[in-house]
């Protein structure tokens, strides 16, 4: 049973937040932590997500949108049901990724941080994702591609239309 | 804490351990430049302004976050750092906008100063400026996003000093941007709003232009103003607050209210009312002719000295057929000092009534009488901030008074003060508390009675008898314990909690009230059976020189049931709203000659047979107690062409009723020397007050409206006042102890007529309605849901 009353988790994470929010010196602490997983099951961080986290923190929902504002992969927007983060940090660059970016701006028809008209895919260019070795590389939702030029990409695109691709939302 | 000795830019200097760098070489003299170091907020250490080079440690070292140690050698401007400091003023400027004539902060910039020092003006970006249109946040705070240096004072201001926390930081980076709490996505018109107090400490705190208050943006430049540092009008704090004043074709226009010098009782306190509720003395609706009722019962327009004329020959007239006790008088809360005690020596000794009272606010008689024959008893405001040991019985600080509620959330986050709240209502000032009684609706007087002993009434005091009886222990367990007390303890309550905390060694009493000079109103004797000071009326030898009727007078309500009955030939009302305030029915008045000296047309105006057009606070000279019994200097600021101030209009009716001048107001030199041509207890002596004057080191005053021919004989004859003049003169406040003299009256055998102002943040009694930024803030605060930080009972009027 959830602390919180009508909360707009499901029951799992309900209860595990229910269990986060007691695991920190500080209450608090929990926050980030907490957004992440809001994320993950909601999409974005909608105002609702803002007001329960609040609640559940005995923060203000200033506070909340403070700590939320400061981290770039937290969204306050709905994504894709694919969110595409093209890494151009320096292997990536030297290895291609602006011309990978380029090309997903180009074939998706969206810029940085844009969703398409149809809801499949957005666009997120991103910092170092820790696949240096296998540069260029962007990651779909949780799930990573490598060593990509943009004729790959294209498969890479039409997996995911057709629905084969592995980490689905 | 011990003493440590540092050297900085080559003076030896010393400072107990612990302090802060910049604040031991500011207290020597030596300016360390800052934006974000703000003293008494927490440490932010993120402006880089205020790098020194510190022997022994590498690199420079921030200065307002290094305690000073032994031995530490400092230099605080090298060509080193010049150079550091001017490297930081180039980033702070590269999205800076270069608008200084136009922003309201030019002339008053710290951002501008420091560039003129570093020669930080030429810019090496070449990048374009990140561009962001104002914000509106509300009525009067103006956000422009551009001018932010991102030194976080507003946000600490509001979070640590106000408890309100209306501010934070988003995004991160060069795009971090200060964001009140209301975001443009929650807010029905899409735009980001504040949800707070209105303090306007942020725009206070700012040391740039990128808050900005909504009363002056774009008004006038710093240097264009007259600075007046005079006495806030609105609550019974008195806080020093400092106008900018401009002239006008009729007259001087105040356009600023602010804290300017921060040299004031309030320290760096200034609440919205201090700050922008200056305006009803702009208000057009001003009267600024006196005026006459006519035949027609039309009010007309006349000259100043038709209408005098009239009003003496009516009011002497009416005491020469019907006696003083058929007149009565009825003072202001937010009059001077002066012009109450020259209003109740005028109604004892020209009009020969005692019928005189003032709208009550605290029940500073019983106060005084529960305090007599103490000493050093009573708190100032400034004990507020320094006290170990707060209680709060009643009241609201945060609301009705919010430099008292500043100082004591100050002194619980600085100095670790223990504040105890006793309250039948949960006031925001518990959530610095060190322990919270909720007590039972009502249950005051059941609480005091308690405390004194009686242990039957703890079931009407509180439901939580356990809470009520540790919260005892621990008050009474307090050395140094200051007791607040709201305006719900009156009479034998008062008396009561007042014998409690006398058993308390160390404890200091305050009584909170609602306007700038209720604690002068009662203290100058505007009450019917009291004279200033709180002297009983029938045999006392200070005012023997008056010749005061010895019978108790009329109080407020019995002058108006006389009135009903007919009994009242005439009413003179100063600066007061009664009908109003008491639901008085204006039938009752139809008999009476009504005198009412008015800013602005009220109820009870409405009703006056003649009006005379007043000056405010604002537009006088004198002195103000505040609830505490600090005495201020009142500094005339704006001004407006056709108004008087009560004190001259007071005198002019005297001379109009063929009043002895001099016995009123003692100006001229000797002028009361009796060399014993007359008969009398006076008889054969020498002129008191001249004598007196002499005797201290003055001047007698040359003209019967120099206020402060009256605050000699205040000095003189009421006791408690025996103020310091240099003291009042330069601005600073005095704390006073008027307490009754010994022979005690039996407290509580009198009439309770309390009535507490009941004011919101953004209302002032009748005065409130009258300022154009108060209402817009009452509209601003109606488009939100209550969030329970302002509510309050809206005044009647």
């Amino acid at each position: 049973m959830s602390e919180i009353a009508n909360t707009i988790f499901s029951p799992e994470l309900a209860d595990r937040f229910d269990k986060l929010v007691t695991i920190y010196p500080l209450k608090r602490s929990a926050l980030v932590p907490m957004l992440l997983y809001a994320q993950d099951e909601v999409g974005y961080v909608s105002d609702a997500v803002v007001a329960e986290l609040a609640e559940r923190l005995d923060l203000l929902e200033l506070d909340v949108r403070n700590v939320l504002s400061y981290y770039s992969m937290l969204r306050t927007k709905p994504a894709g049901r694919y969110n595409v983060q093209v890494c151009t940090n320096i292997s990536c660059m030297l290895r291609g990724g602006y011309e990978i970016l380029d090309h997903c701006k180009h074939t998706l028809g969206i810029g940085h941080k844009e969703t398409t008209k149809d809801g499949v895919f957005s666009l997120e260019e991103v910092e170092c994702i820790g696949a240096c070795c296998w540069a260029p590389a962007i990651q779909v939702n949780y799930d990573f591609h490598e060593n990509l030029t943009p004729a790959k990409v294209d498969v890479l695109f039409k997996m995911y239309r057709d629905g084969k691709g592995k980490d689905e939302k | 804490m011990a003493d440590v000795k540092f050297i900085v830019d080559g003076k030896q200097l010393t400072a107990p351990a612990g302090t802060l760098l910049i604040d031991a070489c500011k207290s020597s003299g030596i300016e360390i430049p800052a934006f974000c170091y703000y003293p008494g907020l927490s440490l932010q250490a993120a402006c880089r302004m205020c790098v020194v080079r510190i022997e022994k440690m590498p690199k420079l070292q921030t200065a307002c976050t290094t305690p000073v140690t032994e031995g530490m050698v400092v230099a605080t401007e090298t060509p080193e750092i010049a150079q550091a400091r001017k490297a930081t003023l180039q980033l702070l400027l590269g999205n800076h906008p270069l608008d200084c004539p136009v922003c309201d902060a030019g002339g008053e910039c710290e951002l501008q100063d420091m560039t003129f020092k570093y020669g930080a003006a030429d810019s090496f970006y070449a990048e374009p400026k990140n561009h962001r249109e104002e914000q509106k946040w509300s009525p009067v705070v103006y956000f422009d996003r551009p001018r932010c240096i991102l030194c976080y004072r507003c946000v600490r201001m509001c979070g640590e000093g106000m408890d309100v926390f209306a501010l934070g930081i988003q995004n991160r980076g060069s795009s971090s941007v200060i964001a009140p709490n209301i975001p443009a996505e929650l807010s029905p018109d899409h735009l980001a709003h504040v949800d707070c107090e209105q303090c306007g400490m942020c725009i206070d705190a700012c040391p740039v232009g990128a808050l900005t208050s909504g009363t002056y943006r774009y008004k006038t430049r710093p240097w264009e103003m007259n600075h007046v540092g005079t006495v806030c009008t609105h609550c019974g704090d008195g806080c020093k607050t400092t106008l900018g004043v401009r002239s006008t074709s009729d007259g001087s226009e105040i356009v600023r209210g602010d804290n300017r010098d921060k040299s004031g009782i309030n320290g760096d306190f200034l609440c919205n009312k201090g700050r922008y509720a200056f305006d009803f003395a702009n208000n057009e609706n001003r009267i600024t002719q006196p005026l006459v009722r006519q035949p027609n019962g039309e009010l007309k327009p006349v000259s100043w000295e038709v209408a005098l004329d009239y009003v003496g020959k009516e009011l002497r007239q009416r005491r020469d057929a019907r006696g003083g006790k058929s007149i009565g008088v009825i003072g202001s809360n937010r009059i001077t000092n002066e012009e109450a005690y020259l209003l109740q020596k005028f109604a004892r000794t020209v009009l020969g009534t005692n019928n005189i009272d003032h709208h009550r606010t605290a029940d500073y008689v019983s106060f005084a009488q529960a305090l007599a024959g103490q000493k050093d008893r009573t708190a100032s405001l400034r004990d507020t901030l320094t006290a170990p040991a707060i209680l709060i019985v009643g009241g609201d600080p945060t609301i009705q008074a919010p430099g008292t509620a500043w100082n004591i959330r100050t002194n619980v986050r600085n100095n670790r003060g223990r504040l105890y709240v006793a309250n039948s209502a949960e006031i925001k000032l518990r959530r610095q508390a060190k322990s919270f009684l909720r007590l039972a609706p009502f249950g005051y007087s059941a609480f005091a009675s308690y405390l004194a002993g009686n242990a039957a009434s703890a079931s009407e005091a509180a439901t939580d008898i356990n809470a009520l009886s540790t919260f005892r222990d621990t008050i009474k367990a307090e050395e140094k314990l200051l007791i607040l007390i709201g305006s719900e303890l009156r009479g034998q309550d008062l008396k009561a909690l007042i014998d409690f905390g006398l058993t308390i060694p160390g404890a200091k009493f305050a009584l909170i009230s609602d306007y700038a000079n209720s604690r002068g109103a009662a203290d100058m004797g505007l009450l019917p059976d009291m004279l200033p000071g709180y002297t009983p009326l029938a045999g006392n030898t200070t005012f023997a020189e008056y010749d005061t009727p010895s019978a108790p007078g009329l109080d407020l309500l019995e002058i108006f049931e006389a009135a009903g009955k007919g009994e009242l030939s005439a009413l003179y009302v100063v600066g007061s709203n009664p009908v109003t305030r008491y639901g008085i029915d204006p039938e009752s008045l139809k008999d009476t000659f009504v005198v009412v000296q008015e800013m602005f047309l009220t109820e009870t105006a409405a009703l006056a047979d003649v009006i005379l057009p007043a000056a405010n606070l604002y537009e006088k000279s004198g002195s103000v107690t505040n609830s505490y019994g600090d005495l201020q200097l009142v500094k005339k600021a704006g001004d407006r062409a056709g108004v008087r101030s009560d004190f001259e209009m007071i005198v002019r009716i005297a001379d109009k009723m063929g009043a002895n001048m001099q016995a009123l107001v003692p100006f001229g030199k000797g002028t009361r020397a009796d060399m014993g041509q007359s008969r009398g207890a006076q008889s054969g002596e020498a002129d008191r007050h001249s004598v007196w004057l002499t005797a201290n080191n003055l001047e007698p005053k040359l003209s019967p409206f120099d206020p402060f021919a009256i605050l000699d004989e205040i000095q003189r004859l009421v006791p408690g006042y025996n103020l310091l003049r240099l003291q009042l003169l330069s601005g600073n406040d005095q704390h006073l102890q008027p307490a009754a003299p010994a022979p005690l009256v039996q407290v509580g055998s009198r009439r309770d007529l309390v009535l507490p102002a009941n004011d919101s943040l953004f209302t002032s009694g009748t005065l409130g309605r009258y300022s154009t930024m108060l209402s817009d803030l009452q509209h601003n605060e109606s488009l939100r849901p209550p969030t329970g930080l302002t509510q309050i009972e809206t005044a009647a009027d």
